[in-house]
Parts: structure tokens; sequence; C-alpha cells
């Protein structure tokens, strides 16, 4: 894991897709998540299956504009390799690594947090023994990366990276500092809620997936296009983490529970049980 | 798809996807992270390619993912990815494309899990921009009976197959561009259970 906390290389902003977008007011943002919501409300009532998943093609993200593939995904019967998945252990992840409060020489400056939870897959059972990596932004909303460019300070003491592997119950818990919001250039005045990606493995390799946890009660979710891709409120609120006093530790940390489900296994069911690991 | 129709539904609804963003940097690459075997080992091909938009612009802040097979078509279940020791082929890779949208790994042609099946390289896509990760395939060009009797090429248009074959090039080395929008979109895939 990289420690190297700064840069003086100076990058063009690069990850803005059209500078012109950003004189884009968040109404008119809002205004298209609002249509395209009311759309999908509409396919429901008249009977469309509830999406589970973020549309790729979201217009109110202007990045995606040009990254999404316009053909429908092929159905494709996952076979050999697509049935597995890599194997990680006690090699690749030191126990410590899912302390990110611990990796510099002194304390982070936030709020200190536990994250907390089970990985299940889509049948129910715990995804045990894979890789869980984490990222975020400081207390401050800056992540420590070359081409984050956003004017809050660097914590000498936090790069915000974390890993570790899923116990046998498919638990996971990291120690960490709650990220800030922090501004980007979607359209005028775009704010990220705060958030921590996480990178998740299952048992087979089609359950691959990464996304965002957020905090419950934000007030950026509304006017959020990428927390809002999720057209469906449900499945919107399987992002949010749970304020868990149970967590929560004297006079050390506030505790948030959060419980991830893979896709389902294409293996286990169609052959023999094998011990699954 | 016969498993498409018959794959029991699933209880839990599953976590939605979201995009990698653009700083991931500190993350998720790591030493050697596409490096599947030593470039001086016999046997070690070079894999490598382009990211491109729906212009055809290269994209800077892709990360992508593969799992193979090794030579002999073995699924390999041996840990140390993370931790390369130069010597153990775990079958899984990681790279962020460079500045100009390319990528490059270092592994083995896979070889086929089955008589008479076509090899393939598993390819997961990650990018700023990109809501939830895509899946392809990339296909050894030189099995090419395999090529014509795999069910999933077989099911796909002449330019859609195009897509998932790669190309050899002169030094041995797989080329295998990735499209994510356009003319020559890279067909991704969806399996049977994943909502």
């Amino acid at each position: 894991m990289s420690t190297e906390a700064t840069s003086t290389e100076s990058f063009t902003d690069s990850h803005v897709l059209d500078p012109a977008a950003t004189t884009l007011s968040q109404d008119a943002i809002s205004a298209e998540i609002t249509d395209i919501h009311a759309a999908y409300k509409q396919s429901v009532l008249d009977g469309a299956r509830a999406e589970t998943q973020p549309r790729i093609d979201f217009a109110p993200y202007r990045s995606s504009l040009l990254r999404h593939p316009t053909k429908n995904l092929h159905h494709a019967d996952p076979e050999t390799i697509e049935l597995h998945s890599p194997a990680f252990g006690e090699r690749d992840v030191h126990a410590l690594e899912s302390d990110l409060t611990i990796q510099h020489n002194g304390e982070p400056i936030g709020e200190r947090i536990v994250v907390a939870g089970r990985v299940l897959d889509g049948d129910g059972r715990p995804v045990a023994g894979q890789l869980i990596e984490v990222w975020q932004a400081n207390a401050a909303g800056r992540y420590i990366h070359k081409r984050d460019q956003h004017p809050a300070p660097i914590d000498p003491n936090f790069t915000g990276v974390g890993r570790a592997i899923t116990g046998p119950n498919g638990e996971y818990s990291f120690t960490t500092i709650k990220p800030a919001p922090y501004p980007w250039k979607n359209h005028h005045n775009a704010w990220r809620p705060a958030h921590i990606h996480f990178s998740l493995f299952g048992t087979d390799f089609t359950q691959r997936m990464i996304t965002q946890m957020y905090f419950p009660g934000d007030p950026l979710f509304s006017l959020d296009p990428i927390y809002q891709a999720i057209t469906d409120a449900d499945a919107r609120d399987r992002l949010v983490a749970t304020y868990d006093h149970s967590i929560t530790s004297h006079e050390w940390a506030t505790g948030y529970n959060w419980d991830i489900v893979l896709t389902g296994s294409n293996r286990t069911w169609m052959e023999d049980e094998e011990g699954e690991n | 798809m016969t498993t498409a129709n018959t794959a029991p539904a699933l209880e839990l609804a599953p976590t939605p996807g979201q995009t990698i963003g653009p700083f991931y940097g500190y993350a998720l690459p790591f030493d050697k992270d596409n490096e599947l075997v030593n470039q001086a080992r016999p046997g070690a091909v070079r894999l490598h390619g382009v990211v491109t938009d729906g212009n055809g612009t290269v994209i800077p802040d892709a990360l992508l993912e593969i799992w193979q097979a090794d030579e002999h078509g073995n699924v390999v279940a041996k840990d140390g990815s993370l931790v390369r020791d130069g010597y153990t082929f775990t079958g899984w890779g990681r790279t962020a494309v460079d500045n100009v949208g390319h990528y490059t790994f270092t592994t083995l042609n896979p070889g086929a899990t089955e008589e008479g099946k076509a090899p393939f390289i598993m390819l997961t896509v990650f990018a700023r921009g990109l809501l939830n990760r895509l899946f392809t395939r990339i296909y050894l060009p030189e099995d090419t009976a395999a090529l014509a009797n795999d069910p999933l090429l077989a099911s796909l248009d002449e330019a859609g197959r195009k897509t998932l074959v790669a190309t050899r090039e002169a030094d041995g080395s797989l080329r295998f561009d990735v499209s994510l929008q356009g003319e020559n979109e890279t067909v991704f895939l969806s399996y049977p259970r994943e909502s």
C-alpha cells in the first residue's frame, strides 16, 4: 500500500468531460433526475421489473454519456474461469490493513468510525475468505490522489486506503475516519455525498463488484447524479449504512453497520455441493 | 441460454454497483499488479490494447482486471496475487490504463479448460463515468475450429464476434482493444443470476 501522500506533479483536469457542462445548474440536473425517476416509477406501475442496479446510461451524470455501451449486455452462460474466483489469503493482506487510522505516525484528523457488516451472496450465504478493499476522502473531503486538486487540506496521517479478508461468516470491519462531502465538476456547485468506495469479490468472478457506501441522512442524496443513477428508491437505500450504537465504542469511535449482497453464484447450484471456500 | 431460464431466483436483492470514480489511484493499483508472470519467463505473453469512449478518444482513468486459466487450462486457486513472489501463477491481475488509455498485462496464453473449448481470458472494466463494471471475454485467435464451435461467439453477429477475439501480433503479443461505445463497441456480457 503506497504511503506517498503528496505529489508536486500538476495535471490538466482530465476528469472533466466537458468544461461547458460545469455551467449547468443544479436545478437543471435535478430536473433531469426527477424526469427519469418519474418515468421509472410509471414503468414499474405498468408492470416492469424493479431495477436493482444503476443505469449505465444516466445522462445527469455527464461523464457517463460517452462511456456506456449502447447495446444491451449479451447474456452468457458462465463457464470455467467465470465460475471461480481468485484466491486471497494472509500473504495478500495484513490484518492491520483494515485500520486506516494507524498507517502513519500520528492520529488522523476527524471523527473516528468503525464500519462493520457482512458480505453475503444473493442466496443469503456468507462470502468467506474474499478480498474487500476500501478507499475514501479524508475528513476534509480530499483524496490522496494526484488528480484531486480540491483545495482542502491533505492529512499527513491519512491515506484513506484499507483492505481485509472476509471472515468465516462473511464478516468484515474497518476502522477509519468519516469522510466529508467534496465538490466535483459535473455541473455548477455539484457536491458528492460523503461516501466510502468498496471493492468486493464473490465465489464466482461474475459476482465481482465495486460500489460506494453512504452515510444516513445526508442532505446531498437527492442532488447527486451518481447516487440517483439507481432509479429504484429501495435499491438506493441499500447503499446507505445504518448508525449502530452496538458498534460504537466508549470514548473511541462511532459505529456503522453495512451488509453487502453480491449476486447469486452460478456455480454451486449447478453442481454437487463442494467445499465452499 | 439454458441456465438463464432455469436459474433460481435470488433470495436477497443485490447491493447496487457504483462507478469506481477517478480517485482509486492509491487504493487499487499495487506493485506488479499487471504481472501475472515475470516477463522473462518462457511462455510469457504481453496482452495489451487501449480503452476508448464513444468518440474514439482514449480513456485515461479506466481500471482493468483479468482472470484466466493457466497454459494447461487449469483454473488455479493460489493466493499471492497482491504480494507476488515472482513464481506463483495466480491467474488474476489488475492494471490502471496509462495517460494515453493503454494497458499491458504480462501473462500466459490460457489453455482450453476442456478438449475442444475455445480458450479465453475474462476481462472486467471499471472507469469513471461507467456506473457499473462491465464483463467481457478475450478469446485467443489461434484455434479457429474451437472458435467456430463456441456457443457464445456463435450467438453473435460477425461484428460482435470480432470484438471478442484478440489479434496475435508479430512478436507474439495479444492485442485487445476495449471500446465502451461507438462503431466497434465491445460486446459486454451479463450472467444468469446477476439480479
